[in-house]
């Protein structure tokens, strides 16, 4: 199929880093656009026209969300950028602005003058602290051209903008945890409401998105919302950047048009060329290590037997009984040598370890279940241990603050949901589960 | 982990090279007035490239710089999975055992590296030179196993990649 791509475009050109390349391959052109010729109130029409989903995970309409945005006379308004990536099998954003950094930056100034911000901020993740100098080089660059600063372009339109580190903490990517990392606390996840749209960065009407929604409402200003909306599929419009990983032959970041098949992203010869070693397909975690992990037999063929599809619907097709989610794109595969408890105690262990704490069914829960499923890896498990996860879970679900509970408890039931004989055969056969592993399991067709 | 509080408020205060000062100014300056705070984490950054680590005296004293209180820097940095509040060696490795990781060998890397330095995660050689410590996801998926060594990421670790790179940190000839 004819993969148009959006954002990575000029990601190959020498020295696409560095302001006058990117400008002279049309960078900062929306940023023309948008203060010369348009209203903010315009650039989010656009937006919504668009259909611009939520890139961070959510999948939550990027407009709507902006149109949201109290705004009360003489209070400052903010936006801030979910730098964060900390989902297990993310990478996405870390490559964008590592290798294009001026598209986030122009993005950020596109997407600020939409809401009224004069104070934007990046938040990223501490791990890449690198990347937070490549950017404040970018952003030091587009201030000495004019494209920051007062009256940007004469426009009358003032932007700071500001790179700010966070310190190793998976929740802070929780977007009221970020913002109370942002101002210099503990990541714990505010109640919501009030959302941040109302009261968010200091008390003040704050919009968060994740970068590659920031860097979308580029091409999205340039060619028009409805120009964008026409690539993709469905409600899943426009491009998604996959971070592929795992057991593939040819991992890493790509753009794909929404609406490929799963099939050819993992075995086509443009992307990740099929499983790593010759071996077998066993499951697939789609997007991100919250979501559902599918069996071989869902990964590219609905419940249904229909083609499943890299959008939020196909791969959501069959709700938890039979699918799992676009998410944040982080593509896990598994070959057939891979252990499902294994890898299951290994991400409860993730959860119980990023657990802010502060509610008591997921900071006890979460932690109950790496207790249970490190127990089972080890041979030590029964089979009640099995149904106890089950009932961890519904306990830990709906009952937090943020969604982080959810996200633990969720892999966990899709694992059992899909694999219990592997984790029924761990309890009998406790010995054999250490030295080799279970293998693939057949299609069982349930009614 | 349990800490002796005492140690905390007695530990004398330091006072950071004015090449700090003018560092943690920059940041400050970057929040609106009454919103230093926000220069916390980034401060701390500083503060343990600069010392190895944040000691109780180093916590105390960025407390005193930005005029709060010194528990809202032991809470932050106690938070914080990238913040030392122990001492540790000269270069600490940081491996990701996060599930993308583990499918491609980071436990294999790990009990190489464990093996390799004579020291279990979470302790330093008995030279100084290498602390082990475990991480989760660290974002680079794509490109496992990985490990972190200050701000520089090492990827695609095998065990010969492992001991080129415990070697040239050893000689002193990694940039970081």
């Amino acid at each position: 199929m004819n993969n148009r791509k959006l954002l990575l475009e000029n990601i190959d050109i020498q020295g696409i880093e560095s302001f006058d390349i990117y400008r002279k391959n049309g960078g900062y052109r929306s940023v023309e656009k948008a203060l010369k010729k348009m209203s903010p109130e315009e650039i989010v029409e656009e937006v919504k026209i668009s259909g611009l989903r939520g890139r961070g995970g959510a999948g939550f309409p990027t407009g709507m969300k902006w149109s949201f945005l109290a705004k009360p006379e003489g209070v400052p308004r903010y936006l801030v950028c979910n730098a964060d990536e900390s989902e297990p099998g993310t990478f996405k954003d870390r490559y964008l602005m590592e290798k294009l950094p001026h598209l986030l930056i122009e993005g950020m100034i596109t997407s600020s003058y939409a809401l009224g911000a004069n104070l934007s901020f990046i938040y990223i993740r501490g791990e890449f602290m690198y990347i937070l100098h490549i950017l404040e080089k970018a952003i030091a660059e587009a201030k000495a051209n004019g494209f920051l600063g007062k009256n940007i372009l004469g426009s009358g339109y003032d932007l700071e903008l500001r790179v700010v580190p966070g310190g190793g903490a998976y929740i802070c990517g929780e977007e009221t945890a970020l913002l109370e990392s942002l101002e210099g606390k503990r990541g714990n996840p505010r109640i919501k409401p009030p959302f941040p749209a109302v009261k968010g960065l200091w008390g003040c009407p704050t919009v968060v998105n994740n970068v590659e929604s920031i860097a979308a409402v580029v091409p999205i200003v340039n060619d028009g919302g409805a120009a964008y909306a026409q690539i993709g599929i469905g409600k899943s419009t426009g491009t998604k950047l996959i971070s592929a990983c795992g057991n593939l032959a040819r991992p890493g970041v790509y753009e794909i048009e929404m609406g490929m098949t799963v099939e050819e992203f993992i075995y086509g010869d443009d992307y990740c060329r099929g499983i790593a070693n010759g071996k077998k397909l066993k499951a697939c975690i789609p997007g991100g290590s919250s979501v559902p992990i599918l069996p071989h037999f869902l990964v590219c063929k609905t419940a249904a037997g229909e083609d499943r599809l890299m959008s939020y619907e196909s791969l959501s097709d069959g709700g938890f009984a039979s699918g799992s989610m676009l998410g944040s794109g982080g593509f896990i595969v598994f070959d057939e040598d891979q252990c499902i408890v294994r890898n299951t105690y290994n991400f409860a262990r993730f959860y119980a370890h990023e657990s802010c704490g502060q509610c008591s069914p997921c900071r006890e829960g979460t932690g109950w279940m790496e207790k249970v499923l490190h127990r089972l890896e080890n041979g030590h498990g029964n089979m009640r241990d099995i149904d106890l996860l089950e009932e961890i879970n519904k306990k830990i679900e709906g009952n937090t603050i943020c969604p982080l509970g959810d996200a633990a408890a969720w892999p966990v039931a899709a694992a059992i949901r899909h694999f219990r004989a592997e984790f029924e055969w761990h309890v009998t056969h406790p010995e054999e589960a250490q030295k080799r592993n279970f293998g693939l399991i057949q299609q069982v067709v349930t009614a | 982990m349990k800490r002796d509080t005492t140690a905390l408020s007695s530990a004398e205060k330091i006072s950071f090279s004015p090449e700090m000062k003018s560092q943690f100014e920059e940041i400050v300056q970057q929040f609106p007035d009454g919103k230093e705070k926000s220069a916390l984490i980034r401060i701390l950054h500083i503060v343990q490239t600069e010392f190895g680590w944040l000691s109780p005296s180093a916590m105390n004293s960025v407390a005193d710089y930005l005029k709060i209180e010194a528990i809202e820097v032991y809470e932050v940095a106690t938070f914080y999975t990238m913040f030392h509040v122990n001492p540790v060696g000269t270069h600490v490795f940081e491996v990701c055992r996060t599930g993308p990781c583990m499918l491609l060998g980071s436990d294999h890397i790990i009990s190489y590296i464990e093996d390799k330095l004579k020291i279990k995660v979470g302790e330093t050689t008995t030279d100084g030179a290498f602390t082990l410590k475990t991480a989760e996801c660290l974002g680079a998926c794509g490109y496992a196993p990985v490990l972190q060594c200050k701000y520089k990421f090492h990827e695609h670790l095998t065990k010969e990649k492992v001991d080129i790179l415990i070697d040239a940190y050893r000689k002193g000839i990694v940039e970081n």
